[in-house]
């Protein structure tokens, strides 16, 4: 970003130079971070809301893009919240980080400036135990209420809690093999206080459920405008409902049929990635992002690579990847947003009336796109396909089937022409009959236009990403606001539609086909081109084992859903370290949720299951 | 006018309806009747639509890629030498490299010096924890663990069925030429043979040739410092005969016989011992 001029307005200066304005200001509070590898500033946690406001208003930092803990244990001792802030406009981010110490941890809260915050406040309380002052609702949001501890913290252990970091000793030389179940549960890895009685556990009521959640509703007569006798009471709809695409639970007060308001509950699916990943080495965390949204693993293996190789770049060895391997990134990734869409927009169907079968036309064609992976990455949907530096391989000469089952000529393409048809012909074929299909269809008008509403400014605020912020008028793609691997030679336009209700959002998805369409058809020369070209920079593989140098990193990509960013401390000495030090996903499913609320005011509880579709979440990675 | 999208909508659902019978007689309906050849009808590359594949009477063929539950190459029954013994030579990189952690190797001992041997006394995956990402098998040095295309693992019990021991493991070499025959080209490109490293490097010393400078296979991961013991295990990297004649399966057995039935009765000997080490 070019420094901006001396009389530049600030909402438009350099990050450096809004750094320095604000240490201008508040040179007291404000401060740089100058660990090694570090970057942005340190806040008082005094002065954070004023800092913040400061950083929004002045600054022009809307975009509350992640705010998310990390826990010094042994490193400083001290908590740490760290805030990425971006600019709707685009460009790099502002970080600003506010520590507190690790006993009664309190950092105030920011929901009152970016609403964007309140998931995110609630989950760095879950799981680090820091208290948010401030915050109108800080409650427990991935774990149940009642649990003990916060597992996120360098010092809880888990259950079958073996060794602080993989790999794990026992498993070789002398590895004799036992099964995890053999353990007990209750084992002596976990503490509970001596007053509870895992007998009686899970015996919650009804009510009990309900209370936890703060709704503030008596089931209580009220009369309508109209004079009839309705009544406000409380509906619970999930976990196990087809229409929440998992296991998801939302509990609505309805007025009649009206939603009055809406609480999303989740963690049903919860698994403590983020501490999987932090006991895992670098390299293994890369199959476990498949297995967040499993929809596009790709786009999740892109963002964690690059963040890894934003850290492994500050050491000395490390070469860039090549030309080749970037092109065939882009490709995996932009061929994986195109399912993400087509599944997206076939279960938001399935959702609002029109039952399976425009999904099932549009599943032919993720059908051959996911051939295509596992003939390439050697799975359907698990593709584990990214490395840092490199790929798992370079594309086959042929898809094909082996030989050893009966049917070897069932799939046998050239791979080259297989994506040359599927970008010129059978791609663009199914998005011109999905509009067919659906997009003059008046029922489908009728459901979705004005329905669901979120307004630019709203979206902004609650940091809403993908096509629920493009759906609301703003036109921010993080391949064109902050570009990353080719996508700033790569000629597209980013999709955006006005009116923020559901067929807007189902526009811009459709739009956004075309667009990886036009993208992948601008990737097949530049694969032409580099054919023979090696797909890792020194020709051969990286370590199984990367030592990865002192320092922080977020690395971020447009995913199908949203803002996929991975924050990776680590804290290795001079030599590096090959376990990450802190691992934290900002789930775009997660965190698009937050609106949820909002938008279903005043709809109907049949709306409720479109808007939700509409959002487009995975559960396996909105619970983690 | 109101409902034409509507209709539209519905003409297209109509074309798919009617495309498939014209598929139908285009194929004189044989794609509804099992057999092979009617199956690559039904599910190739010409046919539209989308039909059922009558799962498990019918299925599709994975790609050579494919990855499931690993196995360990062992050497053919026919091999002149080394027939029957694993390739794999117990450097545990594999079970370093698992991300769920679900590989155990007890690493073999000479019972007589306590040196450790190239061989696994024993080896179990727990298929339940595998997450079939294929890490073990892309980092082996020795190409000797390999990601399966076999995916029909279920069993009635499984306490008892899913912790797969070597010997459930193992597999033939020529099964792995079989199911991936192109890799495994590769692979002997990389490694100069389309023998083991270590029985290249047998080979080559029977050899006494002087080829001592060439190239390092290019699929060698780099040790890491921290993996002195396994670097140390490793052997020097494998000289070939050009390439394109073992592509031929031609193997450069040069040593003489004496010495080479020699060596293979110690090494059953020192099985033996192990086996009655271990209890059988």
């Amino acid at each position: 970003m070019p420094t901006a001029a001396p009389d530049a307005p600030l909402t438009s200066t350099s990050i450096d130079g809004a750094i320095d304005h604000l240490q201008a200001t508040y040179p007291e509070a404000v401060s740089a971070d100058d660990r090694e590898g570090y970057g942005g500033i340190i806040v008082d946690s005094a002065q954070l809301l004023d800092i913040a406001q400061v950083i929004r208003d002045e600054l022009g930092f809307d975009y509350l893009s992640s705010a998310t803990a990390v826990d010094y244990l042994g490193a400083g001792d001290h908590m740490e919240m760290v805030y990425h802030a971006y600019r709707s406009s685009g460009g790099g981010a502002l970080v600003f980080k506010a520590q507190t110490e690790r006993d009664n941890a309190e950092i105030p809260s920011l929901v009152s400036v970016w609403r964007g915050a309140d998931f995110q406040e609630r989950e760095a309380w879950d799981l680090y135990g820091i208290h948010f002052p401030g915050h109108p609702n800080l409650k427990r949001i991935l774990m149940w209420e009642g649990f003990h501890g916060h597992p996120m913290r360098k010092d809880w252990r888990e259950a079958y809690y073996e060794e602080e970091q993989k790999p794990f000793d026992s498993r070789w030389p002398g590895g004799h093999v036992h099964r995890a179940e053999e353990k007990n549960v209750f084992g002596k890895n976990v503490n509970y206080p001596r007053e509870i009685d895992l007998s009686r556990l899970m015996d919650t009521s009804e009510s009990a459920v309900y209370q936890s959640l703060g709704l503030g509703v008596d089931v209580e007569r009220v009369m309508d405008k109209d004079g009839f006798e309705t009544n406000e009471l409380v509906v619970n709809m999930g976990p196990h409902h087809p229409s929440t695409h998992g296991v998801f639970r939302m509990v609505l007060t309805v007025d009649g049929e009206t939603v009055t308001s809406l609480e999303p509950v989740m963690g049903y699916l919860h698994r403590n990635h983020e501490k999987i990943g932090e006991r895992n080495t670098y390299l293994h965390n890369i199959p476990f992002t498949d297995r967040l949204d499993y929809i596009s693993s790709m786009g999740n293996n892109h963002g964690y690579v690059l963040a890894v190789e934003q850290l492994l770049s500050l050491g000395r060895r490390y070469n860039e990847p090549t030309y080749r391997c970037e092109a065939l990134r882009v490709l995996m990734v932009e061929l994986s947003r195109i399912v993400n869409h087509l599944w997206a927009i076939g279960f938001w169907l399935n959702d609002i009336g029109a039952f399976f079968t425009p999904v099932l036309y549009f599943i032919q064609e993720r059908e051959r796109i996911l051939d295509f992976f596992e003939a390439v990455a050697g799975s359907r949907m698990m593709c584990n396909y990214m490395r840092f530096g490199g790929l798992f391989g370079d594309l086959p000469e042929r898809i094909k089937s082996v030989s050893n089952l009966t049917n070897d000529r069932v799939r046998d393409y050239n791979t080259m022409q297989f994506l040359t048809e599927m970008f010129s012909e059978r791609i663009p074929r199914t998005i011109d009959e999905l509009e067919q299909l659906l997009t003059q269809n008046e029922i489908l008008i009728e459901r979705s236009v004005g329905v669901g509403v979120l307004s630019a400014e709203d979206a902004i605020n609650y940091s809403a990403a993908g096509p629920l912020l493009r759906g609301s008028g703003v036109p921010y793609d993080i391949r064109r606001a902050d570009p990353y691997s080719i996508y700033d030679e790569l000629d597209f336009d980013v999709a955006v539609e006005d009116a923020g209700d559901m067929y807007a959002r189902y526009r811009v998805r459709v739009k956004e086909l075309r667009e990886s369409v036009r993208i992948l058809r601008q990737i097949l020369p530049r694969l032409e081109a580099t054919k023979g070209q090696s797909i890792w920079a020194d020709g051969k593989p990286g370590a199984y084992a990367p030592r990865v140098p002192h320092g922080e990193a977020y690395g971020r990509v447009e995913n199908g859903k949203g803002e996929l960013g991975y924050y990776i401390v680590s804290a290795g000495g001079k030599s590096g370290t090959s376990n990450p030090w802190r691992y934290h996903v900002r789930a775009p499913s997660f965190i698009n949720l937050t609106p949820m609320g909002i938008m279903s005011q005043g709809y109907k509880v049949a709306d409720i299951v479109g808007i939700l579709g509409s959002i487009d979440i995975v559960l396996g990675e909105t619970d983690r | 006018m109101y409902g034409t999208g509507l209709a539209k909508g519905l003409m297209l659902t109509l074309r798919h309806f009617v495309d498939s019978y014209i598929d139908d007689i285009r194929y004189g309906f044989r794609k509804y009747s099992h057999s092979v050849d009617n199956f690559g009808i039904r599910q190739g590359t010409q046919t539209k639509g989308v039909i059922t594949v009558q799962y498990p009477d019918e299925k599709v063929a994975v790609p050579e890629r494919f990855r499931f539950v690993p196995f360990l190459i062992v050497e053919d029954e026919d091999h002149p030498t080394r027939a029957g013994k694993d390739w794999c030579t117990s450097c545990g990189i594999c079970a370093k490299v698992c991300p769920p952690q679900c590989i155990w190797i007890v690493r073999g001992n000479d019972p007589d010096t306590g040196r450790p041997v190239p061989e696994p006394e024993a080896f179990f995956i727990d298929i339940d924890i595998c997450m079939n990402c294929g890490y073990c098998a892309e980092y082996c040095p020795f190409d000797a663990i390999k990601m399966d295309h076999d995916y029909e693992l279920a069993s009635y019990d499984r306490t008892t069925h899913h912790i797969h021991d070597k010997e459930r493991l193992s597999k033939p070499n020529s099964y792995w030429r079989s199911i991936a025959p192109t890799r495994a080209y590769e692979e002997m490109l990389a490694r100069g043979t389309w023998e083991h490293k270590d029985a290249a490097k047998e080979a080559r010393r029977g050899q006494s040739a002087s080829r001592s400078s060439a190239p390092r296979p290019a699929a060698k991961a780099a040790p890491a410092p921290a993996e002195k013991e396994e670097a140390q295990a490793t052997p020097e990297p494998a000289v070939s005969a050009a390439p394109a004649a073992a592509a031929d399966g031609a193997t450069p057995w040069s040593e003489d016989d004496a010495k080479r039935e020699e060596r293979r009765r110690k090494a059953l000997e020192r099985k033996a011992r192990r086996a009655a080490k271990s209890g059988g």
